[in-house]
């Protein structure tokens, strides 16, 4: 049995705004019946402000799937149209106080159908850009799709690169057999084969280590920033943060904020994070967490 | 998750697991206190736990009426004792590369097979029709001398629907090819008569029939050439190493013994109240229909797809009510798919996503059965009127072209 939030349990026993909007004047029909997921929503739009006045759902699907038709109904209501364009999924399923890895879609499903609803009032051509595959990491819902789409983009060789570039497999580990078979795949499109003892992408591309030997302690600030900088909204995706602390030589001390504070996954997060910032500067640091610092800077630091 | 009563709970899961019968539980007790003795141990403590396990063979040997209490061989479950038959058979036969099996097997053979297609071994996958019936053609031209095994389940876990299996043992014995089959679902449920039939080799697992979790049974004929999955020590003859199991071996043993007392009721009683329970469901749901074949099936499995609604949802309101059962949609495993069972049927999507089983034990009574039946009519009512593809009074016209959702 899935373990649902009270709140999904609530929204899916007792639906708001179930049905169809009587004189809508928007309607967005997104979903997979092979997948068992498929929803309706109709929207009554003023002409006028652009308000949603009312919200309906028809869905075909499981429990969470109504639950998040349900609360994307609630959430989008009196909002403008521009305004429910900037509802994201993880609002939807934070809405509901989470979603398990594997019902994360049917939040995704919600913002779509209002994406489809908006594009209907507005008389435009509605695409979907995304398909989805069979769910691999469980630790961080990632599915194949997604997988094989950044080994193709990135020439992604390892298991290793797949954690680093996607988080799959960032955390048990127990996906590590699936990871290996869409590399198989991927590869095999390329003619090539998975060696499980290749050297992951980032190590073996030549230009990027190649740095300086000598570089001024501002520019080596900086790079650091930069690689921080492009790990956050990743992060942030997941409700955490980071954020530089001190640079001591080879220790590189940093704060993790928000939901990665306290979280188990934190030190393979810190390890990820390493590693990207010693291939940026070509040399070995650490990072460490900053209660890890020695006890007199933190005091007066 | 909880329910909003505190009513009894109806237990009609009896396919995924049963409850361990109080007489069994009372039979393997001691084997955890006072009987502690290892039964491979010369002293009194292990002679008389071996004893107890001799005496278990021997009820399992006949419910299954095999000719030799050794042809048991006790596993962990069932889905060793499959791994078993099938690696034993390409170990013990390097030079056949093929097996044959079908499409609707329970996945501890399915993603078995899958997995040795990898390794270069070929893999019939015998299809079914749309009420899950084989084709024998199909199958008698699929063996050869390049087949190592044939694997087929007795009974079907999601439908009940009986496979031929001792004809098909039979057509794989004239072509010598080894055939074992998947009986879990099926022992205890239907008479079963070995010695008199061509199998080789038979799965099975206790916690089917009211006995505990983690233990199974092979049976390997008398004669089959056989090669362990694990090596060490000399339990089971050396064709199953690890120290006995000895408290679910005895609960296994008088499960078995029950199961065979009960026979005819199985036959009687649970038919009669599964009858009763589809034709009243049925009766009250529009649109609605059973999967599999009704006059070849399991005395206890109803498997009913309700249209336009999904599986997982059921079994949440019903749940909600205490009920127990279980669905093929493709949200209730994880999977992206409906069940492979009813795909291979050829149940279409708006079907294949809300069917529900119904699987009963001869510990449910006809008083479940009512309420049941009350419960279901307004749960598939109440979840049609959030489906897409549902109008006023019915479903409405042309479902398929009415709702056809971009794919998200």
């Amino acid at each position: 049995m899935w373990e649902y939030s009270e709140k999904v349990q609530e929204h899916f026993f007792s639906p708001r705004n179930a049905g169809a909007v009587e004189d809508a004047n928007a309607t967005g029909d997104v979903g997979s019946l092979a997948c068992g997921d498929a929803l309706r929503l109709t929207l009554k739009v003023n002409p006028e402000t652009d308000v949603i006045l009312d919200a309906g759902f028809q869905t075909f699907g499981c429990g969470s799937a109504i639950a998040s038709s349900s609360a994307l109904t609630e959430i989008i209501k009196g909002k403008t149209l521009d305004e429910a364009l900037k509802v994201t999924n993880q609002e939807i399923a934070d809405y509901l106080d989470g979603l398990p890895p594997e019902k994360m879609h049917c939040s995704v499903m919600g913002r779509e159908a209002l994406q489809a609803a908006i594009a209907n009032y507005r008389g435009e051509e509605w695409k979907d850009d995304h398909e989805e595959g069979a769910l691999v990491c469980k630790c961080f819902a990632v599915d194949s799709t997604l997988i094989e789409n950044t080994i193709r983009d990135n020439g992604l060789t390892t298991v290793e690169d797949v954690v680093n570039f996607t988080k799959a497999g960032g955390g048990c580990s127990a996906c590590h057999e699936g990871i290996e078979e869409v590399l198989t795949k991927v590869l095999a499109e390329e003619g090539k084969s998975f060696n499980p003892a290749a050297r992951s992408v980032a190590v073996a591309m030549p230009a990027a280590p190649a740095a300086p030997a000598k570089m001024t302690n501002i520019q080596r600030i900086r790079r650091i920033e930069t690689v921080l900088e492009s790990i956050r909204p990743t992060l942030q995706r997941d409700h955490g943060d980071v954020e530089l602390v001190d640079i001591d030589g080879k220790n590189v001390y940093v704060n993790m904020k928000g939901a990665c504070s306290g979280c188990q996954m934190a030190a393979v997060t810190l390890e990820g994070i390493q590693e990207r910032i010693i291939d940026e500067l070509g040399e070995f640091v650490r990072v460490l967490p900053a209660q890890a610092m020695p006890k007199a800077e933190r005091a007066y630091g | 998750m909880t329910t909003d009563t505190d009513i009894q709970g109806i237990y009609f899961d009896n396919n995924a697991t049963t409850m361990v019968d109080p007489e069994v539980v009372e039979a393997m007790l001691p084997f955890f206190t006072e009987q502690f003795g290892n039964p491979s141990s010369m002293h009194l403590f292990g002679n008389k736990v071996g004893f107890a396990i001799k005496k278990a063979r021997g009820q399992i040997q006949e419910l299954l009426g095999a000719e030799l209490d050794s042809e048991i061989v006790f596993t962990s479950c069932g889905t060793e004792s499959d791994s078993t038959a099938i690696l034993s058979a390409l170990k013990a036969q390097p030079d056949r590369k093929e097996i044959i099996t079908t499409v609707v097997e329970h996945p501890a053979v399915l993603a078995l097979c899958e997995h040795l297609e990898k390794d270069g071994y070929k893999v019939h996958y015998l299809k079914v029709d749309g009420k899950g019936r084989l084709d024998l053609d199909a199958y008698r031209e699929a063996l050869s001398d390049q087949v190592a095994i044939v694997s087929v389940m007795w009974a079907n876990n999601e439908t009940g629907t009986l496979f031929p299996v001792l004809e098909m043992a039979e057509m794989a014995k004239a072509a010598g090819v080894l055939f074992h089959t998947d009986a879990v679902q099926a022992v205890g449920k239907v008479p079963i008569d070995l010695k008199n039939s061509a199998i080789d080799m038979l799965s099975l697992s206790g916690h089917k029939l009211h006995a505990p979790k983690g233990i199974g049974v092979l049976y390997v004929r008398r004669n089959t050439r056989f090669r362990p999955l694990l090596r060490g020590g000399h339990q089971e003859r050396g064709r199953r190493a690890g120290t006995e199991n000895t408290a679910s071996i005895v609960a296994l043993g008088k499960a078995c013994e029950m199961a065979l007392e009960h026979m005819s009721q199985e036959q009687t009683t649970v038919r009669a109240l599964r009858d009763r329970l589809e034709q009243g469901i049925l009766e009250a749901v529009p649109y609605s229909f059973v999967t599999g074949d009704p006059d070849n099936r399991l005395p206890n499995t109803a498997n009913i797809a309700f249209e336009y609604i999904e599986g997982e949802a059921i079994l949440l309101l019903l749940n909600k009510l205490g009920i127990a059962a279980s669905s093929g949609s493709a949200c209730t495993s994880g999977s992206l798919e409906p069940s492979h069972v009813m795909r291979a049927m050829g149940i279409p999507y708006t079907a294949a996503h809300g069917t529900t089983r119904f699987s009963l034990s001869r510990y449910n009574t006809m008083d479940e059965v009512e309420r049941v039946i009350q419960a279901v009519p307004p749960i598939v009512a109440q979840l049609r009127k959030l489906s897409p593809y549902w109008g006023a009074n019915g479903p409405v016209e042309e479902p398929g072209k009415a709702f056809a959702p971009a794919y998200a």
